[in-house]
């Protein structure tokens, strides 16, 4: 009998040798088509899957418990950490749930620059899946253009507030900074090439490329009642048929004031989803587009205005003597919501992100629930997978677009 | 006398407290407000018995006895087109009256309506599973397991999903404390040299800035350098440091090399 928790490895395929011939393996923990650290056991039956158990948990930094650890505003840069692939969507989500339990609400200048970050961080978020997907499936140039623009996106990025990955560039009632000077030029110019380039470069390259749709036609195919059942998100919903976007459905920030489609994809495969991904990265350059005209209207207030919960503006902490106590609490002892419960979902590159938060009144969450689209993602995994070949594995997990940050937490 | 610390709840707490203060409710709304959260509302008392409904920031929150879940999950998912089981987990109350709130976070597409259906269990009783309505629970049943501790009856799978398979102790009971209780602490030592190498390995450092000067294997002084692992109980010689003059930049010239090119 072997001792599988001692140093020696554990021979899992013994079994295969001995009883009949489906074979067991491990993809992953460390796999670059993996995603992260994604262990898959897969069963085989000559080169088709019949079993696979998605292990996860390689990457359990147990970010809920730090929640209760954690004073509401000294958590947020932990959420960078979810999916760190395009932070300020989970910086945002959290930001908004706690929002709701204060009750207040960003104020206008705030609003714009924020879904003009998160549609910034779709783009971000999209051109990834796009250079990973072509990457993993074989297609190596798509992934060096895509990253080269997503460099671009995260230039953005770091001009902004001066970090390309873990952003925390929203703050619990508004945003920290103002939009530097020359920056929206720069991302109008930056949204044209993203434009230029998808429809010259990316489309050209994929869309009707015979390799990319023998790969991706009929490969991953989720039936719409599956999707839901699931609780599938975001893309994966979509790319099943059902037209639900929660920008649209239940829109928040400024969503309901922009002028955007929703592709939906009905052919449930990894193609239909591949051509969504597509689709949505156009939009959000739409909208782009349009916050950069709304911007101009606003006033020049970043924070809102509640002295219970938020540090006034710093001006007025270093002139007056009550913002300064203030302030002084609010650091010292942190913001003590309501007490209540709330969850609040939000629409973030992979599919619905909420955050379940539960508030007995003190400055730390009682209860703090990351609802990670990723996480349930990973569970339809078992099921999507058997019955596909192993050659068509790496592509379901890339068309689910999942990451780990967000699915172990 | 020694400060009281409470056991049963270990996590943050806030250091000072006004004593005057009055902790805040979020408004709630009767459930006879909304159309059609009042229509789901009587689907399910027509199965169950409801403890409490109310409307909290948008969405219903219906009370049911734990024993009712199955069933009123069923009417909701049938009759109500809660299509989505977006989330599911629990509350640990157990400092405060003996319970877990385990909730399920409900979403309604057709309507665009979420609610969460709450129920308080007692701690080692199980709840029964939701996977043959909602494939979801799947994953995040096993997770309240892990987290909780809380077992669903008639899950397919019911096992650990994020913590490994042998860890004890459920890390989100108020309980644990954040850094990980004993058991945490020795779990590699323990897997992978046994029990017995305790004491020759030692507790793990959890001071990211302690250094311990003799140890010649992990840190070095700059200026002393000494052979890896060399013992220098005795003291060691002074080593001057060279540096390679290829490698200076001279940052004082107008001229000198710009790092950043971009601006």
């Amino acid at each position: 009998m072997q001792q599988p928790n001692k140093l020696s490895p554990f021979f899992e395929n013994l079994n295969f040798e001995r009883d009949d011939n489906t074979m067991v393996i491990n993809f992953g923990p460390q796999h670059p088509s993996a995603h992260g650290q994604l262990r898959l056991v897969l069963e085989l039956d000559g080169e088709q899957v019949v079993k696979a158990y998605p292990d996860i948990g390689y990457l359990h930094r147990g970010i809920e418990k730090m929640a209760e650890n954690m004073t509401y505003n000294e958590f947020l840069p932990t959420t960078d950490r979810l999916d760190y692939i395009a932070s300020t969507s989970n910086n945002y989500a959290y930001a908004l749930a706690v929002e709701k339990l204060l009750g207040i609400e960003a104020p206008r200048r705030a609003q714009v620059i924020r879904t003009m970050l998160l549609e910034l961080n779709r783009v971000i978020s999209h051109l990834f899946f796009i250079a990973t997907h072509a990457l993993d499936v074989g297609a190596m140039s798509v992934f060096l253009y895509a990253f080269r623009e997503r460099e671009f996106a995260m230039d953005l990025m770091e001009d902004y507030c001066g970090a390309r990955l873990t952003h925390s560039s929203v703050r619990i009632g508004g945003v920290p900074l103002d939009i530097p000077s020359g920056w929206m030029a720069q991302i109008r110019k930056f949204c044209d090439n993203v434009d230029y380039e998808l429809e010259h470069t990316y489309n050209a390259l994929l869309e009707e490329n015979r390799i990319w749709k023998m790969r991706l036609e009929d490969v991953g195919v989720i039936s719409p009642e599956d999707a839901m059942s699931w609780g599938c998100s975001g893309p994966m919903l979509r790319g099943s048929g059902i037209a639900y976007d929660i920008r649209k459905e239940e829109p928040y920030e400024l969503y309901s004031e922009l002028d955007f489609d929703i592709p939906i994809a009905d052919t449930n495969d990894s193609y239909g989803r591949y051509r969504l991904y597509m689709e949505e990265m156009k939009q959000s350059t739409r909208m782009i587009r349009q916050l950069i005209l709304m911007y101009d209207e606003t006033e020049p207030q970043l924070m809102a205005h509640a002295p219970q919960y938020i540090s006034a503006p710093k001006e007025e902490i270093m002139t007056q003597n009550y913002a300064l106590m203030q302030h002084f609490v609010l650091v010292t002892q942190g913001m003590r919501p309501p007490k209540g419960e709330v969850y609040v979902p939000t629409e973030s590159p992979k599919g619905e992100l909420g955050f379940y938060i539960k508030s007995e009144g003190e400055p730390y969450a009682y209860r703090l629930k990351c609802r990670a689209p990723s996480f349930f993602h990973t569970g339809l995994l078992q099921e999507i997978l058997v019955g596909t070949y192993i050659a068509d594995v790496v592509t379901i997990i890339g068309s689910t677009n999942i990451v780990f940050g967000e699915v172990d937490r | 006398m020694r400060k009281y610390t409470p056991k049963d709840n270990v996590q943050g707490k806030a250091y000072y407290t006004d004593r005057y203060h009055v902790v805040p409710s979020v408004p709630t709304f009767d459930v006879a407000t909304d159309e059609v959260f009042s229509k789901h509302l009587a689907a399910i008392e027509a199965v169950v018995e409801v403890k409490s409904a109310k409307i909290m920031l948008g969405q219903m929150i219906v009370e049911i006895n734990h024993e009712d879940n199955f069933k009123a999950i069923e009417t909701l998912k049938n009759e109500c087109d809660y299509a989505i089981l977006s989330e599911m987990s629990a509350v640990d109350y157990l400092a405060k009256d003996g319970n877990f709130e385990v909730f399920y976070q409900l979403h309604n597409l057709k309507d665009v309506k979420r609610m969460r259906l709450v129920m308080r269990i007692e701690q080692g009783l199980a709840v029964e599973s939701v996977v043959p309505l909602y494939k979801s629970a799947n994953f995040a049943e096993r997770e309240m397991f892990d987290m909780f501790g809380i077992v669903s009856n008639n899950h397919p799978f019911m096992k650990r999903i994020l913590m490994p398979d042998d860890w004890e102790g459920y890390p989100l009971l108020k309980t644990y404390p954040l850094h990980g209780d004993e058991f945490a602490s020795w779990y590699e030592v323990d897997k992978i040299f046994g029990k017995d190498a305790r004491e020759a390995i030692g507790p793990e450092i959890r001071d990211q800035a302690q250094i311990d000067r003799y140890d010649t294997k992990r840190f070095s002084r700059v200026g002393y350098e000494v052979p890896f692992g060399a013992d220098i109980s005795e003291g060691e010689t002074e080593t001057p440091i060279e540096y390679s003059k290829t490698l200076l930049v001279d940052y004082t010239k107008k001229s000198g090399k710009q790092l950043d090119k971009r601006k």
